[in-house]
């Protein structure tokens, strides 16, 4: 597999390591609704965003919009710009 | 035999070879297999479960009989394919599954008991008694079972690994692959060109065809060379093993099996990842045996490969061949042998068949059984004839190599007029399938293919086609006419490598394992090392028989890689023993090993466990010494190895409020504070110190093995959560080298090395800043993981060496010296300070007596979640001292129970965490979490250590067991 | 005063094999600058040293002075100390220990790279005078092209050792295959 850093280009899936799903950004207030933030994920066939780190590249965090099925990448975008 | 004129090995260089002991002789581009024919060797194995005497079947990597151990002494190869094996000077190859030998073997017995030995047998029989089993019937079984011995000894065979990327990758050297692989070099692609052969030709270099006006062998050398000049990377003696996402595959190279002295550094294998951007698969045809009784005697091959034997070795397996078969293949097999002086009879069951002139004709007839354990000695023919002869050549037809299409969740497609499973298109993406793997078998069609896929990848990369003129070819297609099995009596092989015969098949399909996917477990059919390549398509089609189904009906199993058998140590390349991981060594590395310290791992880094002196005979003396250096005097210990971040900007304290639980905001420079980091989750990440060196600028400091998680979890809250915030994190670890140097005599140790003197007014408890060590710019940090008066001097790393040195000596002349992890965590536990032991993913704030470190006013990672009630329960299991009651030693995991009750889960009070002898108090001392624990000061638990089988009676006391007051850091 | 004694983190290594050769490197000051999407950096730095800001793997060099793109929103100057200027506008962290030098060279150095790295290495994807932070083997590190067949590598220094000898020994086996 490879992911398509938007600063470093194609690269090779063993620099990078996966978080979980890109709802991890869209953090509640204190009084929000922790329980599904931390607890429940939807486990789709199909289109997913997910949070990657190019750990062993430029350190960036990276939200990797997918599909689970084909494991065809369909846009890589830093998270610091991307909203949640 | 050798044949005289005939094949392209080189006369003029013999080698000397041993088989099972027996001096052989060969040629220069022989392999093992052919230089065995060459020798009359018809015998060279015994079938994995009836120990059946078996010849070499084929003349590739497919081949399923011929697998043999390669080497000597303590370094030897099992399951070698004699037909990959290139013959070299003093190789020595013994066969395998036989003993005592291979002529005469004990377990051919087997095969008397073929009747109860069928599919399955193993979930029918070896069930009475019951205890028999793992007394008897499993050693047995598992004794017989396997093909080949590893060696004893550590494999210690170099092989390597390698990335490549191009535009294209062409599978396979074929006239189809070179075609591509000239159009896309034309075009300006970046080529590779892979082929397992050690010379580019494929199926060219076992036929006479002419392209071109040159044999197919010369010409495929010929576009090779040509090949070589407009820049192709041609990469011989290399299989790719798998298709992969994103345009991988991987490919395993045969660099130093054909040698007879392999140079010191050289591999023996190199795996490689290639990454391509578009992919022309011309990975060629398989032929198909025929299933008839007794179709599996030594001496009875394919028919393509016993062309390949005559044309490109010069060897036959006989001179009285039987072809069978109703393919272009087995007609020209029969003209080939012929021609060379040989006698051929061709065996096709169509009534109006032909035969090339002077191949004497059976037509109308079928072989159904044959003669000859050791050898073939004659055929049985559905006529009634029986017809002498030395060897038979079968040809059931052509399968296409599909594999590498399949590799992603995608099954073959049937395609009727050949019938024949080809590639679906776009099953990998970026990949192209032609020629034989498609279902093309003419040469001249091939060569198109090539061409026309090449032209394909090569605008898809952008590229602009070039003209190139097709070669002109000898020969036209032919009608080939599959024959799948010959009904009757006797057993049909299919799997020659896990026995599998059609009557197994049958079988199956009788105990309503009709489904494809079942019978091949149950009768393991297409699970030996050739994974099916020369039975899969043969049991479909007996399978579709006798449940009434068409073959595409029935259907195929799933390809998965690797497409040849691939050694762990090729795959694994570079990763045995320490290059399993990079080592991590601090500064004072070398002086620690110096001075005899036995290094542990923290992560990935390497820290001396203790200091050994002279007359210490076990670790604990040493150990207790060290604890007795801090305590009294003073101790220098690297911790070079902690997490250093350097964070700064005009958010910097803001960031450090919201990932730690208490304010860092208010922190002055020139303080340090001890934060604590929580997951989101509620639970603790991570502890460790922070210092203020500035306005917006600190200096957070995490644990060892965790560093890189912290570092990627700041990140993750710098750009996912506040990407709006003036804030940077860069790691300073590597620069800084820092030492702890810790006891009542640290100050005055440190005061002889830092240019400006400190005392306790200008540098108190938890102060930090700037210093100047013996010239040299540094920082100094008063903070104690020891609880004594302590520091942490740090200096630039190219300095550490010397520095801790320095401190040594300095240390060593008063009355201290170097102490190591085994000191550090005694003297810690003495304090009841935590680690990673007790943060242990399951730990709160609450737990350890930190709650109140949450700041109430602002949110902070983790704090909504550590509010949930279940994490705030006072029954949780909460952190505790422990002690033993009378004598003994705690260890470390071993779980508490109530005293006079049962040690039964339902019991459980807790567990420890963290154990030492401390020398301080005389015994041995512990940390662990209890229900209740802080409310249940001084009971008595009985510590029971099931791993160990260690019990003692302990008690619960406070877990600061030294200074509790924490005056002697202050000091 | 007792004086602290420097060492390098490689003792000066200096290893052909082959056609190949790998040689420590002493980069002198080195200086990570790290600055967010909205900082007037890049005209402090121009006005300071003479140097634009590096986009992503991208060198700039100047007289003695080089500035490596480093990863998202960092660059690494070498050879000069920084204007303390840059402070105001960028984090600085002196970085002169925390890095092991190399320059790999010679005929080879391509062959025994793509032993180790996962990085597309071709004329069309690395040119010289671009830069990567990717891997090692194990290792994260930061290599960049000086040359037609010469690169820098830096690993952090406490893996010196390792990088060292992973490239060596895989210097030894492209050399080996030559002699076959």
């Amino acid at each position: 597999m490879r992911i398509n850093c938007p600063l470093c280009g194609l690269r090779d899936l063993r620099e990078f390591s996966i978080k979980g799903d890109a709802v991890a950004l869209d953090r509640p207030a204190e009084d929000g609704d922790w329980h599904s933030y931390l607890h429940l994920r939807d486990n789709p066939s199909g289109e997913t965003r997910e949070l990657w780190f190019h750990g062993q590249g430029c350190g960036a965090w990276l939200v990797v919009h997918r599909d689970t099925t084909t494991h065809a990448i369909k846009s890589v975008t830093l998270a610091a710009e991307t909203t949640p | 035999m050798r044949v005289v004129g005939k094949g392209r090995v080189d006369r003029d260089a013999p080698l000397n070879f041993t088989f099972d002991g027996k001096a052989m002789r060969g040629f220069q581009g022989d392999t093992l297999a052919s230089a065995l024919m060459a020798n009359g060797q018809k015998l060279v194995g015994r079938s994995f479960k009836y120990h059946r005497p078996r010849g070499i079947l084929t003349a590739g990597s497919e081949e399923p009989n011929a697998l043999m151990e390669i080497g000597a002494g303590d370094d030897w190869i099992p399951n070698t394919r004699a037909t990959v094996q290139e013959l070299y000077q003093g190789l020595t190859a013994r066969s395998q599954n036989r003993w005592p030998s291979l002529d005469r073997d004990v377990l051919s017995v087997n095969d008397l008991f073929a009747p109860f030995l069928g599919a399955g047998f193993y979930y029918k029989t070896f069930m009475w008694p019951k205890t028999f089993w793992e007394k008897v019937y499993e050693p047995t079984i598992r004794k017989a079972a396997g093909l080949g011995m590893l060696p004893q000894a550590h494999d210690l065979i170099r092989h390597e690994k390698a990335f490549a990327h191009c535009d294209l990758l062409v599978i396979g050297a074929g006239p189809t692959g070179l075609m591509a692989a000239r159009a896309g070099a034309e075009a300006g692609a970046d080529v590779i060109l892979i082929d397992d052969q050690t010379e580019p030709g494929g199926r060219l270099l076992s036929e006479i065809e002419e392209i071109d006006g040159l044999p197919g062998w010369r010409w495929a050398r010929e576009q090779a060379a040509e090949l070589r000049q407009m820049g192709v990377q041609i990469m011989p003696r290399t299989t790719v093993t798998g298709a992969y996402d994103g345009g991988v595959y991987g490919a395993l190279e045969l660099v130093g099996h054909h040698l007879a002295e392999r140079p010191e550094h050289l591999p023996l294998e190199c795996f490689w990842r290639i990454t391509a951007r578009a992919t022309v698969l011309a990975a060629g045809a398989l032929e198909r045996p025929i299933a008839f009784a007794n179709n599996d005697r030594p001496g009875i091959m394919m028919a393509g490969a016993m062309r390949s034997y005559l044309h490109r070795w010069g060897v036959v397996p006989g001179q009285d061949v039987a072809v069978f078969g109703s393919t272009q293949s087995a007609r020209r097999t029969a003209r080939d042998l012929v021609e060379a002086g040989l006698n051929a009879t061709l065996i096709d069951p169509r009534e109006e068949a032909g035969a090339p002139p002077d191949v004497r004709l059976i037509a109308g007839a079928q072989i159904r059984d044959t003669n000859g354990r050791k050898g073939v000695t004659g055929i049985h023919l559905t006529t009634g004839r029986m017809i002498p002869c030395d060897a038979v050549a079968m040809s059931g037809g052509w399968t296409p190599s599909v594999h590498l299409t399949c590799h992603i969740n995608t099954r073959p497609v049937w395609q009727e007029d050949i019938a024949a499973f080809v590639p679906a298109p776009d099953a990998v993406p970026g990949l192209i399938a032609a020629g034989a793997c498609n279902g093309t078998y003419d040469t001249g069609g091939c060569l198109a293919a090539g061409l026309e896929a090449a032209g394909v990848a090569v605008e898809k990369l952008g590229l602009r086609p070039s003209f190139t003129d097709l070669p002109k070819v000898e020969g036209t297609p032919a009608q080939d006419h599959p024959i799948w099995h010959v009904a009757g009596p006797g057993r049909a092989w299919l799997d020659f490598q896990n026995d599998v015969t059609t009557k197994d098949v049958t079988l199956a399909a009788q105990e309503n394992f009709v489904s494809v996917e079942h019978m091949k477990r149950y009768t393991t059919q297409g699970m030996a090392p050739d994974q099916g390549k020369n039975s899969n398509i043969g049991a479909l089609a007996v399978l579709a028989d006798v449940t009434g189904r068409s073959i595409p009906e029935t259907g195929t199993t799933t390809y998965r890689p690797p497409f040849v058998p691939v050694t762990l140590g090729a795959m694994g390349a570079g990763a045995r023993g320490k290059g399993f991981a990079p080592e991590r060594l601090t500064t004072s590395h070398a002086s620690s090993v110096a001075r005899g310290a036995p290094m542990i791992e923290a992560g990935l880094w390497y820290r001396p466990s203790y200091f050994p002196q002279a007359g210490e005979t076990t670790w604990r003396l040493s150990c207790d010494r060290e604890v007795g250096y801090v305590r009294q005097a003073v101790g220098i210990c690297d911790v070079s190895t902690l997490g250093k971040i350097d964070i700064q900007g005009a958010d910097a304290g803001a960031f450090l409020d919201f990932i730690y639980t208490n304010r860092f905001s208010t922190l002055k420079p020139g303080r340090v504070r001890y934060g604590l980091m929580l997951r989101e989750d509620g639970h603790v990440m991570d502890d460790g110190t922070t210092a203020c060196l500035g306005a917006g600028h600190y200096v957070m400091t995490t644990t060892t093995a965790a560093a890189g998680a912290v570092m990627a979890h700041l990140e993750f809250v710098r750009q996912g959560l506040r990407s709006d915030w003036d804030v940077h994190l860069t790691s300073v670890s590597e620069q800084w080298a820092q030492f702890a140097v810790a006891g009542p005599k640290s100050r005055d140790l440190l005061n002889t090395l830092l240019d400006q003197p400190v005392d306790n007014d200008s540098f108190p408890f938890m102060a930090c800043g700037t210093v100047r060590v013996c010239g040299v710019d540094g920082r100094l940090f008063r903070i104690s993981f020891s609880g004594e008066h302590a520091y942490e001097v740090a200096v630039p790393a190219r300095y550490g060496d010397s520095l801790f040195r320095l401190l040594v000596s300095q240390a060593e002349a008063m009355g201290g010296g170097a102490y190591g992890m085994e000191a550090l965590n005694v003297l810690r536990i003495e304090k009841g300070f935590i680690t990673h032991a007790e943060i242990t993913g399951r730990v709160t704030a609450f737990d350890i007596g930190m709650d109140r470190m949450i700041s109430a006013k602002t949110d902070c990672i983790g704090k909504a979640a550590s509010r949930r009630p279940g994490l705030l329960d006072p029954a949780r299991e909460r952190m505790v001292g422990l002690k033993p009651v009378d004598s003994g030693d705690l260890t470390a995991g071993a779980h508490l129970y109530p005293v006079g009750e049962k040690a039964v889960p339902t019991q459980d009070q807790g567990y420890v965490t963290s154990v030492g002898y401390s020398p301080t108090l005389g015994h041995s001392i512990g940390l662990g979490f209890v229900h209740h624990g802080p409310e249940r000061m001084g009971e008595e638990l009985r510590m029971i250590d099931a791993l160990r089988d260690v019990e003692i009676p302990v008690v619960i006391c406070d877990p600061v067991f030294v200074d509790p007051d924490g005056g002697r850091a202050r000091g | 005063m007792v004086e602290l004694v420097a060492q390098m983190p490689l003792d000066g290594l200096d290893v052909s094999l082959g056609d190949a050769r790998l040689v420590e490197m002493d980069l002198g000051p080195v200086t990570l600058l790290s600055a967010g999407q909205d900082s007037d950096l890049a005209q402090a730095l121009q006005a300071a040293h003479g140097l634009s800001w590096p986009a992503p793997g991208g060198v700039v060099e100047q007289g003695e002075a080089r500035i490596l793109w480093f990863g998202l929103g960092q660059a690494l100057l070498i050879g000069i100390v920084p204007n303390p200027s840059l402070g105001d506008h960028a984090a600085l962290t002196d970085q002169s220990d925390a890095w092991a030098a190399m320059a790999l060279s010679g005929p080879n150095a391509r062959s025994v790279l793509v032993r180790l790295t996962p990085l597309d290495l071709r004329d069309g994807a690395f040119a010289v005078g671009r830069t990567a932070r990717t891997m090692l083997q194990h290792m994260g590190c930061s290599l960049t092209r000086t040359g037609a067949d010469a690169y820098l590598i830096l690993v952090m220094r406490s893996m010196a050792a390792s990088a060292a000898h992973d490239l060596t020994d895989a210097m030894a086996m492209v050399a080996a295959r030559q002699t076959t």
